[in-house]
C-alpha cells in the first residue's frame, strides 16, 4: 500500500454489477479474449449446473465450446478456465476454497485439470463470477483486473516489473490495495519466467495470510498451464471482492453446513495429533511412511526407500515449519497443511542472500526434487521449492524430469559435454539448482529439460543416438505428463490409478496402493476395476465443488476402521452429502456424487478423444512403473520378484539368469496391465478401445449431439 | 482479571442465567443463544479449571461457559479473536469470517454458534447472569491472568 497505482494503459474495459451469490452460484461466467479485447458475461445454464456442477466441470464445458478438434496448446483459441465450484468459498468446513484450472496442455496435447488452493477462486465468485475463461493472445504483456466492488473489469498494459511471481505478486498487492483491509480480499494468479521457457509452467494463486501479514502462493502445478498463461502474454489475473463473510456463499441451509463444519473441526482437534499430524507437518508426514512401505521414489523410481530418508522426513519439516498458526489455504481449514518455512536465506540465484518465506515444501516436492533425485538435503529442497514457485515451474515435473536426467547421465546417455557441463549424478543438488536457474533464464540445458520427459526422450534419441526402448522404459511419464511421487511398481491397481486416467499420471484420481498392495483388498481384476471406477469418480467430485480431498481421508473418525468400507470413510462421505445439499438446496445421496462425477469424467474422456487421444494405446505406461527395468532394480527386490516367478508363473528362479527373470516378470506384468485395462474399461462402460459407448453417454445424460458424434467415429 | 465463576453446590438449576444471557446479547429468550449453559446431568464441561471450581460432580449441576483461556485465539485465521486489555477473549465481528475453527478447537466446548448469526459467540464475563442468579451460584471474581496469555 505504497503510492497510488501508477496509471497504466487500459486496453479494454467492461462494467457490471456483481450479482449476489445464490446457493453457491453467481450465475454467470466471465469471458475475456486477449486478442480482440472482448469481455462479456455468459449465463450459467441449468445444464451446466445439473451435469457439470462447477469447478473442473465448468472448465471442461467452457473449454469444449471454445476450441476446435485440432486446437493445439499454443493456438489462440486454447483457453485457461478457472472455477471453484458451488461449495467453494464456504468457510465452515475444512478444505472448501479450491479452484480448478483447465486448459489444453503443452505436455499432453489433451485437457489438463489442475487443482489449487489460494483465494482466487472463491473471491472470483464473490466478485460475481463462477468462472473466468481466458482466450486469445495479447500482443504485449497484460494483466486482467476483475474489481467486484467497483464493477469493473480491465485488460491493462502490464506493469514494468519482472514476471517472477515473488516480485510481481508483491508488486501487485502493494499497488492494488489502498488500505490493509483491501489486502484480505485481493488475489492474483501469476506464473514466472520459467513458465515462458519450458512446457512445465505452473500457476501461482495468491492468498494474503492475515496472521503472518504475508503474501503466500499455492500452485496449480500440473500439466504446464503456466506455460499456456505466458504464451497468452498474461502476466497476472487479479481479482478484488468485497469482504468475505461466513454466509457470502449464501447457502440454501446454513445450519447443515455449520453443523458438519463444527463437527469436523472438533474431530481434527481431537485426532489429528494421533493420526497424520497434518497440523504440524502437512503432507510431509507421508515421506517416512512411503519410505517404510518401499513406495518413496528414489533414484528415478528405481527404488522405494533410502537410508537417508530421515534427513528429509516429517520430523525434520516439523522443526522447520512455523508451528501454531492456522495454515489453511482458505479460511476455516483447520487441517491446515499449507505450512511455511519462514526466514529461509536463499543461497543462489537472483534473490541470493534474501530472507524469504517458502510456501511448503509438500510431500510431492520433497519426494520429487528430493529422494527421487537422490537429494536428501532440506536446504536444497527449500531452495528448489522457492525458485520453482518464483519461476512458475511445477515441482513435480521438475523433480521427476530431473530424476530421469540423472538416470540418463549415470547410464551414459548423457555426459558433461551434452549437458553443457552439468554433472547430473544422483544426489548432486547443485546441478539440479543450476538446471532450475537455466530454466528461469531460458538458457542452456534447462531449455532441453524444460521440454518435459516425453520430448527429452525424442531429443536424446535424435541428437545423441540414445536407445529409445531404454528411455521409454525409464522415463516416468504417461500421456506426456510426468508421474507424481509414488512407486506403483508392486500395485497393479495403482498402475491403473496412474495409467487409466484422463489427464495423465497424477494420483488425484486414485491412490490404491495400500488397499491393493498392503491390505490385499483388491485381489481380483473385478475388485480392482470397481476401485478404479469408484475412487476416480469420488475424487473427481471434490474438483467439481471447490473442495480439497485431504479433509476426506487425512483425518478419519475414530471408529472408521469398524465401518463396512473404511477406505471410503463413510462418515465423511455423508458430511459431503450434507454440505452439497446444504449449499445448493439440491438434495443428493452418496450415489448421486458418483453419478455427477461420472458425467464429467466421461465428458473429459470424450474431449480427449475429440482431440485425437484418449484411447487404449494412450493409457500405456512405462515399464518402470510396472516392474524392474534393470538387473540392479530386480536384485534390489529379488525375494519379492523370485516369489512371484515361482508361485504365480511356476518358474524356478534358481535356474534362471537375472536377465531372464527380468524378461519373464515383464511379460507377465505387461499382460496383467492389459487385462486390467479390459476390466476397467468394461466397468466404466467403455469399449475395449477406451471409448465411452453411446449407451454410457445416454445413461449419464451427456449424450449431446456433438459428444455422441465424437465417439461414433470409433464405435 | 475478572471472570465468571460458578458454584455447583449453590446452583438450583433454574436456567435463569441462560435467559438473561440471551436476552442481553441477542434480545431474545433462547437458551440456544446463551453463552452459559447449565447441564443438569452433571456431565457438563469443566469450564473453570483456572478457578478449580465449577466442575460438575455426581448429583450436581454443571455450567459451561468460557474461562478466557484463549486457546481459540491461536486457531483464528483472521485475528478476529483477541484478548482485550482486561484479559477477556473477544471477537471482532467485522473481521470474523464465521469459519467456526474456534468452536471445534475450544477445549471446553464453550464457543457457541447459532444458525441465526454467522459469527460464534462466547462469555465475556459481563456479569449480567451473576446479577440475576437467584441462588448466588454465579459471581464475577478476580483471578490471575493466564500464565501465558495468547
Amino acid at each position: 500500500m505504497s503510492e497510488k497505482t501508477t496509471p497504466r494503459r487500459i486496453l479494454a474495459e467492461y462494467t457490471y454489477q456483481a450479482p449476489p451469490v445464490e446457493r453457491g452460484y453467481a450465475g454467470q461466467t466471465l469471458y475475456v479474449n486477449l486478442s480482440d479485447h472482448t469481455i462479456n458475461a455468459r449465463p450459467v445454464t441449468g445444464v451446466m449446473k445439473d451435469k457439470f456442477i462447477g469447478g473442473r466441470g465448468f472448465g471442461l464445458w467452457l473449454l469444449w465450446h471454445g476450441v476446435k478438434d485440432d486446437t493445439q496448446w499454443n493456438d489462440p483459441e486454447n483457453e485457461i478456465v478457472i472455477s471453484s465450484g458451488p461449495c467453494g468459498g464456504i468457510t465452515q468446513y475444512p478444505g472448501s476454497g479450491k479452484s480448478l484450472v483447465v486448459s489444453i496442455s503443452p505436455l499432453t496435447n489433451v485437457v489438463i485439470d489442475s487443482n489449487v488452493g489460494g483465494h482466487f477462486g472463491p473471491l472470483l465468485k464473490f466478485a460475481g463470477w463462477d468462472a473466468i475463461e481466458v482466450q486469445g493472445k495479447a500482443d504485449e504483456d497484460v494483466i486482467v483486473v476483475i474489481d467486484g466492488p467497483a464493477g469493473r473489469i480491465t485488460i491493462e498494459e502490464a506493469p514494468d516489473v519482472p514476471v517472477d511471481t515473488y516480485l510481481l505478486g508483491h508488486w501487485l498487492i502493494e499497488h492494488m490495495a489502498e488500505k490493509e483491509e483491501d489486502l484480505y480480499f485481493i488475489s492474483s494468479v501469476s506464473a514466472g519466467p520459467g513458465a515462458e521457457h519450458t512446457r512445465i509452467g505452473c500457476l501461482n494463486f495468491s492468498l494474503y495470510d492475515r496472521r503472518r501479514k504475508a503474501l503466500r502462493f499455492k500452485q496449480a502445478g500440473r500439466g504446464g498451464i503456466g506455460t499456456v498463461f505466458r504464451d497468452k502474454r498474461v502476466k497476472a489475473l487479479v481479482v478484488k471482492s468485497g469482504p468475505v463473510r461466513g454466509d457470502s456463499n449464501h447457502p440454501a441451509d446454513g445450519e447443515r453446513i455449520t453443523r458438519v463444519g463444527a463437527k469436523l473441526h472438533k474431530e481434527i482437534h481431537d485426532y489429528d495429533d494421533k493420526q497424520c499430524r497434518m497440523r504440524r507437518r502437512g503432507t510431509a508426514y507421508l515421506v517416512q511412511i512411503m519410505n517404510d512401505y518401499d513406495l518413496l521414489p528414489v533414484h528415478n523410481f528405481r527404488f522405494g526407500s533410502h537410508v537417508d530418508t530421515p534427513k528429509i522426513n516429517g520430523d525434520v519439516w516439523e522443526q522447520r515449519f512455523t508451528q501454531g498458526l492456522p495454515d489453511g489455504c482458505w479460511y476455516g481449514c483447520t487441517l491446515g497443511c499449507s505450512h511455511t518455512v519462514e526466514g529461509y536465506t536463499l543461497r543462489t540465484g537472483p534473490h541470493q542472500g534474501q530472507q524469504v518465506l517458502v510456501d511448503g515444501p509438500e510431500y510431492e516436492t520433497i519426494a520429487g526434487v528430493g529422494s527421487n533425485c537422490g537429494i536428501f538435503d532440506p536446504e536444497a529442497i527449500m531452495e528448489i521449492n522457492f525458485y520453482c514457485d518464483a519461476y512458475g515451474i511445477d515441482t513435480i515435473s521438475f523433480g521427476t524430469g530431473t530424476a530421469f536426467l540423472m538416470e540418463c547421465y549415470e547410464a551414459g546417455v548423457l555426459d558433461r559435454q551434452k549437458t553443457g557441463g552439468l554433472d547430473f549424478r544422483f544426489g548432486n543438488a547443485g546441478a539440479a539448482i543450476q538446471l532450475l536457474h537455466q530454466m528461469g533464464r531460458g538458457e542452456g540445458f534447462g531449455q532441453i529439460a524444460g521440454l518435459g520427459i516425453r520430448r527429452m526422450k525424442e531429443y536424446f534419441v535424435r541428437e545423441f543416438g540414445a536407445d529409445p526402448q531404454f528411455l521409454q522404459d525409464i522415463g516416468m511419464e504417461a500421456k506426456g505428463l510426468e508421474y507424481s511421487e509414488y512407486v506403483p511398481k508392486e500395485s497393479l491397481a495403482q498402475q491403473g490409478g496412474y495409467g487409466l486416467t484422463n489427464k495423465g499420471p497424477q494420483h488425484d484420481e486414485a491412490w490404491l496402493i495400500f488397499m491393493d498392495q498392503v491390505s490385499n483388498l483388491l485381489p481380483t481384476f473385478e475388485a480392482k476395476a470397481e476401485a478404479l471406477h469408484y475412487f476416480p469418480m469420488w475424487r473427481t467430485w471434490f474438483g467439481l465443488c471447490g473442495f480439497c480431498k485431504l479433509p476426506w481421508n487425512d483425518i478419519v473418525p475414530p471408529d472408521n476402521a469398524q465401518t463396512a468400507e473404511p477406505a471410503k470413510i463413510p462418515e465423511h462421505v455423508q458430511n459431503y452429502v450434507e454440505l452439497f445439499s446444504g449449499v445448493t438446496g439440491r438434495e443428493i445421496t452418496k450415489e448421486d456424487i458418483i453419478a455427477m462425477s461420472e458425467g464429467v469424467y466421461n465428458f473429459q474422456r470424450v474431449f480427449n478423444i475429440r482431440l485425437g487421444y484418449g484411447r487404449r494405446d494412450h493409457d500405456d505406461i512405462p515399464y518402470r512403473s510396472m516392474g524392474p527395468v534393470t538387473v540392479e532394480e530386480y536384485e534390489s527386490r529379488a525375494d519379492r520378484y523370485d516369489k512371484q516367478l515361482r508361485e504365480t508363473l511356476g518358474l524356478d528362479p534358481a535356474r534362471m539368469s537375472t536377465q531372464d527373470k527380468v524378461a519373464a516378470l515383464r511379460k507377465y506384468r505387461e499382460e496383467q496391465y492389459e487385462k486390467l485395462k479390459d476390466a476397467v474399461y468394461a466397468r466404466r462402460g467403455w469399449t475395449n478401445d477406451a471409448v465411452p459407448t453411446v449407451e454410457t453417454l445416454q445413461r449419464l445424460g451427456i449424450d449431446f449431439p456433438e459428444v455422441v458424434a465424437v465417439v461414433q467415429r470409433y464405435l | 482479571m475478572k471472570v465468571l465463576s460458578f458454584d455447583p453446590e449453590l446452583c438450583v438449576g433454574c436456567h435463569i442465567c441462560e435467559e438473561t444471557c440471551s436476552d442481553t446479547w441477542f434480545k431474545v429468550t433462547d437458551p440456544a443463544k446463551s453463552s452459559i449453559r447449565i447441564h443438569d446431568d452433571g456431565e457438563g464441561s469443566s469450564p473453570s479449571p483456572i478457578l478449580g471450581r465449577g466442575v460438575g460432580g455426581e448429583g450436581l449441576l454443571s455450567a459451561a461457559f468460557c474461562n478466557q483461556c484463549g486457546a481459540c485465539i491461536a486457531v483464528c485465521p483472521t485475528a478476529a479473536l483477541y484478548r482485550d486489555k482486561n484479559g477477556i477473549v473477544r471477537i471482532r465481528k467485522k473481521q470474523c469470517v464465521g469459519c467456526l475453527s474456534c468452536v471445534g478447537f475450544c477445549p471446553y466446548l464453550v464457543m457457541f454458534y447459532h444458525p441465526d448469526q454467522v459469527e460464534p459467540f462466547k462469555c465475556i464475563a459481563c456479569g449480567k447472569c451473576a446479577d440475576d442468579c437467584p441462588a448466588d451460584a454465579l459471581a464475577i471474581v478476580e483471578v490471575e491472568a493466564p500464565a501465558s496469555p495468547q
